[in-house]
């Protein structure tokens, strides 16, 4: 039996992780080749799900829903970058920091003003309902199998992407040294607008697939987006592979803390609430803890990409 | 030119300072006496906001955790006057003290307490700089948020209520006009320590780490040791304004330290004038009264205060301090 349990978290740990693999892959590419902090990454994550939900509800289609918020979240960042942040690449990350912190409030206001303050739940597409057994005598829902599907076929495709395509190989050479590749006629301003769009469509891709198992509400972009910088600090700022391990690492802790850690105090502790407290406490920060510890092993993460 | 903008300079302090003084008679003389509630808030925002642009403005480390040292010297006083009005002991404590509502005592514990957490996690996140350890000071106080939101017994997200306030032997802080003047006499008090400290050998040892911290290390400082005192003397001063602010609003919860809080003192820091000591009081006034103003006309205020920031970070550099000031505008 515990043994079914450990599967099953171990699968809800690979979904989260990939969640977070699809928010981290755009801001570490942002940040390693723009040098630009964006703390508005998860504003697209919010307008993904938002528009996903709004547009699942109108058609009753899961699919056009998610092929709707794909490009609006895209549109949406190459837009915000054209027009404001373009402006900060060259800027202190503190400037960085303050100009994005605004777009946020912007962000949020405007989807409280245009869908209303309270959450939306969006049902699980009925294709994707209920469960199969992935052993025998282990039910496990279809959507979020699908999910982690969905996020491990992004890995490969941007690893193709990046390694095969000449986008790609401009992405990397702007990540090693952006003065050469715009001094040898690349179109550099045209290569950061496409990278930008690029993270903010796998951003509005994981909020669309967040809607059916999560709330979709105002500020469930700032939660996912401090999981994510958790998750880039252990990887490492820059590296794709980085952003990859360190999701599904941070997917773990978190989820094996919430679930085993309780049983496992209440085993230390004579009296049972004092186990349930302290257990909640250190689930609640364990991936916070996780990061304490790459910081004193490797202060600049796991996998650094360069510098 | 140099005495023009001297006495420009000090003419500015002056009247803010004229301003601050004669707010709660004139407050009170106009019957608005929710003025002086509103700017016992900006005041104890200003001290948290100095607090943070000793780190930033002087010793450029970019901090976005802030609002964890105002949480834990808020919760300080919660929890210590929460045991006294539950006559329960605290635990993990020796002896069975059941807390105080003493100010000297309290607020005192907020001191040690948020410096303490400020030397763990400076500790670990000084080991990095730059976007690193903007992220991971966000990241800290996210889990002391989280943290706090998971004490059931103080309330969880709801937080406690305080009683009553504090008390001082022969002051009643109850009264709003006082603790008003408590605040800015603490104010006045942490600014001075404050230009005692930045134009002292400590001060200039930290000015250098901004501008060049290897060199500094080649001139043999150990900017570790320097750098982690000053975001611990930080946190402290932010505990302080905790302390403060639980006793202003008589009510304590994890909101405080939530990270939006951390980014609005950043904002005051950087709108004031970063790298000065009254331009974040400036930009405390400033941020808040705005938020108060827009609030009134419209419950959407932040559509309009997001870009506004925005263009402050674009075209307004130095800040409204600066802009007030003129060049003269540096202190110390």
């Amino acid at each position: 039996m515990t043994f079914f349990l450990f599967l099953e978290q171990t699968l809800n740990a690979f979904q989260l992780g990939v969640m977070l693999f699809l928010m981290a892959a755009g801001l570490t590419l942002v940040f390693g080749i723009m040098n630009m902090i964006n703390l508005a990454h998860g504003s697209f994550y919010m307008i993904g799900a938002y528009v996903a939900a709004y547009v699942g509800h109108l058609t009753g289609s899961f699919f056009i829903a998610v092929a709707v918020a794909l490009p609006v979240a895209a549109i949406v960042g190459m837009a915000v970058e054209t027009i404001a942040l373009r402006k900060l690449y060259n800027r202190d990350h503190l400037d960085q920091v303050l100009a994005t912190f605004g777009l946020i409030l912007f962000f949020n206001e405007l989807t409280s003003i245009i869908w209303g303050p309270q959450a939306i739940f969006v049902p699980i597409p009925p294709l994707f309902a209920g469960s199969v057994e992935i052993i025998p005598g282990v039910p496990y829902p279809v959507y979020r199998l699908v999910i982690i599907a969905a996020g491990l076929a992004v890995a490969v495709l941007l690893r193709l992407l990046i390694v095969k395509t000449r986008t790609g190989m401009l992405i990397r050479a702007g990540a090693s040294n952006r003065e050469m590749v715009s001094a040898l006629g690349v179109d550099i301003d045209r290569l950061y607008t496409v990278v930008f769009g690029l993270g903010a469509l796998l951003a509005g891709l994981a909020g669309a697939l967040a809607g059916p198992i999560l709330a979709t509400e105002i500020g469930m972009g700032e939660n996912i987006l401090i999981l994510t910088f958790v998750v880039i600090i252990v990887g490492g700022i820059g590296s794709i592979r980085g952003a990859l391990i360190g999701a599904l690492l941070v997917g773990l802790v978190d989820t094996y803390g919430r679930a085993f850690l309780p049983t496992l105090l209440r085993a230390l502790f004579e009296d049972p609430s004092v186990a349930d407290g302290v257990g909640a406490s250190v689930s609640s920060m364990s991936i916070y803890i996780l990061m304490a510890v790459v910081l004193v092993i490797r202060p600049r993460g796991l996998f650094q990409a360069y510098g | 030119m140099a005495n023009s903008t001297l006495s420009r300079k000090s003419l500015v302090l002056l009247l803010g300072l004229v301003v601050l003084l004669a707010l709660p008679p004139v407050a009170l003389a106009l019957d608005e006496a929710f003025f002086i509630s509103l700017f016992s808030r900006i005041l104890i925002y200003a001290l948290a906001a100095v607090s943070l642009d000793l780190i930033l403005g002087y010793a450029g480390m970019a901090s976005l955790g802030h609002g964890a040292f105002l949480g834990v010297g808020a919760y300080v006083v919660g929890i210590l006057a929460f045991h006294v009005s539950e006559d329960l002991a605290i635990p993990f404590l020796p002896g069975a003290w059941t807390g105080t509502t003493s100010a000297v005592i309290a607020w005192s514990a907020a001191i040690v307490m948020s410096a303490l957490v400020a030397l763990a996690i400076g500790a670990l996140s000084l080991r990095t700089s730059g976007v690193y350890f903007i992220m991971i000071t966000l990241a800290f106080a996210q889990m002391l948020y989280f943290f706090f939101v998971s004490l059931v017994t103080y309330g969880g997200d709801d937080g406690v209520n305080l009683e009553q306030r504090n008390s001082f032997p022969l002051l009643d802080l109850g009264d709003d006009t006082r603790f008003y003047y408590v605040c800015l006499a603490v104010l006045l008090g942490f600014i001075y320590l404050c230009q005692r400290l930045v134009n002292s050998r400590f001060g200039m040892v930290m000015r250098g780490c901004k501008q060049n911290e290897t060199r500094m290390r080649a001139l043999g400082f150990e900017t570790y040791k320097y750098k982690l005192a000053c975001f611990v003397i930080a946190g402290a001063g932010a505990g302080l304004a905790g302390a403060l602010a639980a006793n202003q609003s008589e009510f304590v919860s994890p909101g405080l330290m939530h990270w939006t809080r951390s980014g609005e003192v950043m904002v005051m820091v950087i709108l004031g004038g970063m790298g000065t000591l009254f331009g974040p009081v400036f930009g405390a006034i400033a941020l808040l009264l705005m938020e108060e103003i827009l609030a009134a006309y419209t419950q959407h205020w932040m559509i309009i205060l997001g870009p506004i920031l925005i263009l402050v970070v674009l075209f307004a550099r130095r800040g409204i301090y600066g802009f007030l000031a003129g060049d003269g505008g540096r202190d110390g």
